[in-house]
């Protein structure tokens, strides 16, 4: 496995001498651009090398630096290494940094994300508003100098747990004991409420439309969410409507906003592992792989041959839960309520059988650790594994199709509907089924293999509808692949050591940045993280696949009823532990 | 309930009758019908849902207890599962859809989210545990708790359910059958409108 990820194949500072310096320091790579020349590189970037997958922007706060730094990934979707460059500015209010949603859309909601949780604002985006904290938050939380109500220490282990283990209750040290912080002399009965929801409802397109007799149709705003049952949790969206019509559509998140990335930034390398686990809730083995990858990437250690072969049959397993337990959903969202959700949860338990032998835990697996897993696969849990794999899923997946993929109810439900074209949905930085079911086959297991995945022979499942027939399609034969993946996987699995070395709490990762991805079941899943060589890491971001694709959501919806937009949504197949981190 | 246990102990009734007559008191009749209906409002907040929702498949199988049915609407629900991590941007809405309940109703926190912040507790966006607004009556541990532990959270349920008796519960009493609690608002932090004299003193006596 490659420990650094080559960016120096492209010499941008060649081409750009006076705007483009290479990234010297030490455990980096790729370009630091100047501020001014962002969009003209940017384009070049996209235009000339052929770049046209943003897969992730970022910011990370230098405070000891006084610089704040956004951290721009673009790969390519033929496949092939990605190229990373970055933009430093004075860590002074107002922090500006023109905004790339011009050349790639996929920007949209990530550079609302940094204005929210770092304040630096992008001017040319249309839309910048808060998006996982509301509007009246005070302060930007991802900020190094900016704590949190229950602010203890800067890195964990706490002097209050840890060696001694005397837990202080965290309400005892607030004031307001509780998790609560206002500004000083903040006093609520003369506050005046600004309304949050204001700026959302004036950034919905409006209507009116003039029929011959001069008769003015009013427009109609749907709330659907955060309660509602097809919204697969706590999703928003807020939806102006012509009649049945889709005029216009805005997602509205961070009702899960869990603070996954500043806890994480808190915690040790360690510490992070079973957090993972709850992004993206039903695929914790997927979650734990890309975090060990990228965190391994910086150690630059080896995973041992028999774990490489346990990763793959665990996220081959994962995937084929989640695509199952998708199809129930997504069929539940069209009408068929329950029963094929119940034939989806039935092939799920086995499979978590298999995962609470070998992990523990039903859905917080938690197995993963830096060069391997935690644990051997029990005997029973590899012969329950190869009866599955054999046995009982070819024929189950099979039994699905049977039912459904005819099903003139279905078809008359999701062919032609949600179009996303292949040029759009890689504008848009979709990935996962949702850019395969546009026709593009990109696959990470493929495009720039981690693991062991050069190993198997699989094939990269693509459809050309783009609709929501494609996406049904996709993962129905994804779910096919896997199994050829698994069956590979444990007729050729080697015996030998789980961890390199024996296994330590306090794992030592030189500084650096790395990042480590993964093709999720919902697409690319990547952590982005820096080290300064200390426990605990300074910048930890997650490259959510939901939460991206999301971006694409009003396109594929407008012009569409509203019935099939809980189908459109339900396609994506977000997860909001993930969405909102 | 077999009949024998609806039968109220001291009554001694003739064999041949068993199968037809039961003496039980009204309490105990009107409890057994609660208890065998309660429905969930369909209602996930985080991980723990899926969990919720494995419960009610087929290998745990919550219809047993008359609980399969999950209503997307808080009109039609009697429980309010609290399954997730209760976030500051959500809660508003959870105190809204739980004073929509109409009474008797009831809340189970689900998992160490709801209990208490759980894992996420020191989290900006957390509000560590349900009960800092809503009166729960079942915590569930574990994160998430399997599908197990959430059955023998509702079975606690039912027993809590089985103890009230017509007499003295809220919703037949004089007054207002059921308590509204203020919606919290979403300032520069959650204000929670019971505390704002609190949070006034707290808040000047910090510049000090
Ligand atoms: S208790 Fe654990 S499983 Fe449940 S919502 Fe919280 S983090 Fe998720």
């Amino acid at each position: 496995m490659a420990t650094t990820v080559s960016t120096k194949s492209v010499d941008l500072s060649t081409i750009f001498p006076d705007a483009v310096i290479a990234d010297e320091r030490k455990g980096y790579t790729g370009w630091l651009v100047e501020k001014d020349n962002l969009i003209e590189i940017a384009t070049y970037v996209r235009e000339e090398l052929d770049y046209d997958l943003l897969s992730s922007v970022t910011g990370v706060d230098y405070l000891p630096e006084e610089k704040m730094e956004v951290v721009y990934q673009v790969y390519k979707t033929t496949g092939g290494p990605g190229l990373f460059f970055k933009v430093q500015i004075p860590r002074e209010d107002p922090m500006e940094i023109p905004s790339v949603i011009n050349i790639w859309p996929g920007a949209d909601l990530q550079e609302r994300e940094i204005w929210d949780l770092y304040g630096i604002k992008f001017p040319g985006h249309p839309d910048l508003r808060r998006i996982l904290t509301w509007e009246g938050f005070e302060g930007h939380p991802m900020r190094k100098d900016w704590q949190e109500p229950f602010y203890e220490e800067e890195t964990k282990p706490f002097k209050s747990r840890w060696p001694k283990g005397e837990h202080i209750h965290a309400e005892e040290i607030n004031p307001y004991h509780d998790n609560l912080k206002f500004p000083p002399k903040f006093n609520p009965e003369n506050w005046t409420p600004t309304d949050p929801e204001e700026a959302l409802y004036t950034s919905l397109k409006k209507f009116t439309t003039k029929n011959e007799d001069g008769l003015e149709a009013e427009q109609i705003i749907v709330n659907m969410g955060p309660q509602h049952p097809s919204t697969h949790g706590v999703f928003r969206a807020v939806v102006v409507l012509d009649g049945e019509k889709v005029v216009s559509l805005k997602p509205v998140m961070g009702y899960l906003h869990r603070n996954h990335e500043k806890i994480g930034e808190r915690n040790t390398y360690l510490h992070n592992m079973p957090y993972t686990d709850r992004l993206d809730y039903f695929n914790s083995m997927a979650n734990n792989w890309a975090y060990a990858l990228a965190v391994e990437k910086l150690m630059g250690i080896e995973v041992t041959e028999r774990s490489e072969y346990i990763r793959v049959i665990m996220s081959e397993l994962t995937r084929i839960q989640n695509h199952l337990v998708w199809v129930g959903i997504f069929l539940n969202d069209l009408g068929a309520v329950v029963t094929p959700l119940l034939y989806a949860f039935e092939e799920r338990e086995l499979i978590l059988d298999i995962f609470e032998e070998v992990s523990g835990a039903r859905m917080m697996c938690n197995y993963y650790r830096f060069g391997g897993v935690v644990r051997d696969m029990p005997v029973r849990a590899f012969e329950k594994l190869k009866q599955l794999v054999y046995d009982r899923l070819p024929g189950k997946i099979e039994e699905f199709e049977r039912l459904l993929s005819e099903n003139e109810i279905l078809l008359s439900r999701v062919k032609g509907i949600g179009y996303l074209s292949a040029k759009d949905a890689i504008a848009t930085s979709m990935t996962g089924p949702m850019l395969r079911a546009s026709g593009v086959p990109y696959d990470i297991r493929r495009a720039e293999p981690y693991g062991i995945y050069d190993r198997f022979d699989f094939d990269v499942v693509t459809r050309p509808e783009c609709d929501l027939y494609a996406r049904y399609h996709v993962r129905i034969e994804e779910m096919h692949q896997s199994l050829r993946i698994l069956e590979q996987a444990v007729s050729t699995i080697p015996e030998g050591p789980i961890l390199p070395k024996k296994p330590v709490y306090q794992v030592r990762v030189p500084a650096g940045e790395a990042y480590g991805r993964i093709e999720s079941p919902k697409g690319e899943l990547g952590f982005y993280v820096i080290s300064n060589g200390k426990p605990n890491p300074w910048r930890y971001h997650v490259r959510a696949p939901s939460f991206i694709n999301i971006t694409a959501l009003e396109k594929m919806c407008v012009g569409e009823k509203i019935a099939d937009f809980v189908a459109i949504l339900g396609a994506i197949d977000i997860v909001l532990g993930e969405l909102d981190r | 309930m077999s009949e024998n246990d609806f039968t109220l102990p001291g009554y001694d009734i003739p064999e041949e009758m068993k199968n037809t007559i039961n003496i039980t008191s009204l309490d105990r009749l009107y409890n057994w019908g609660r208890r065998s209906s309660v429905w969930p409002l369909m209602f996930g907040l985080a991980c723990c849902a899926i969990e919720m929702i494995a419960a009610s498949t087929a290998r745990y199988d919550l219809a047993r207890f008359g609980m399969e049915i999950m209503r997307p609407s808080p009109r039609q629900s009697d429980l309010m599962l609290v399954a997730g991590t209760v976030t500051k941007k959500m809660v508003p809405m959870i105190v809204r859809l739980y004073n929509q309940m109409p009474e008797p109703k009831y809340v189970i926190a689900m998992g160490a989210c709801a209990s208490g912040g759980g894992p996420f507790k020191e989290g900006y966006n957390v509000v560590a545990g349900i009960d800092k607004f809503l009166p729960v009556d079942v915590y569930v541990p574990g994160c998430p708790p399997t599908p197990q532990a959430l059955l023998y959270g509702l079975i606690k349920l039912q027993e809590k359910i089985d103890k009230q008796s017509l007499k003295h519960v809220r919703w037949y009493r004089k007054g207002p059958d059921s308590v509204e609690i203020p919606v919290p608002l979403l300032g520069p932090d959650l204000i929670d409108l019971r505390r704002t004299e609190e949070i006034k003193k707290i808040a000047a006596r910090k510049v000090e």
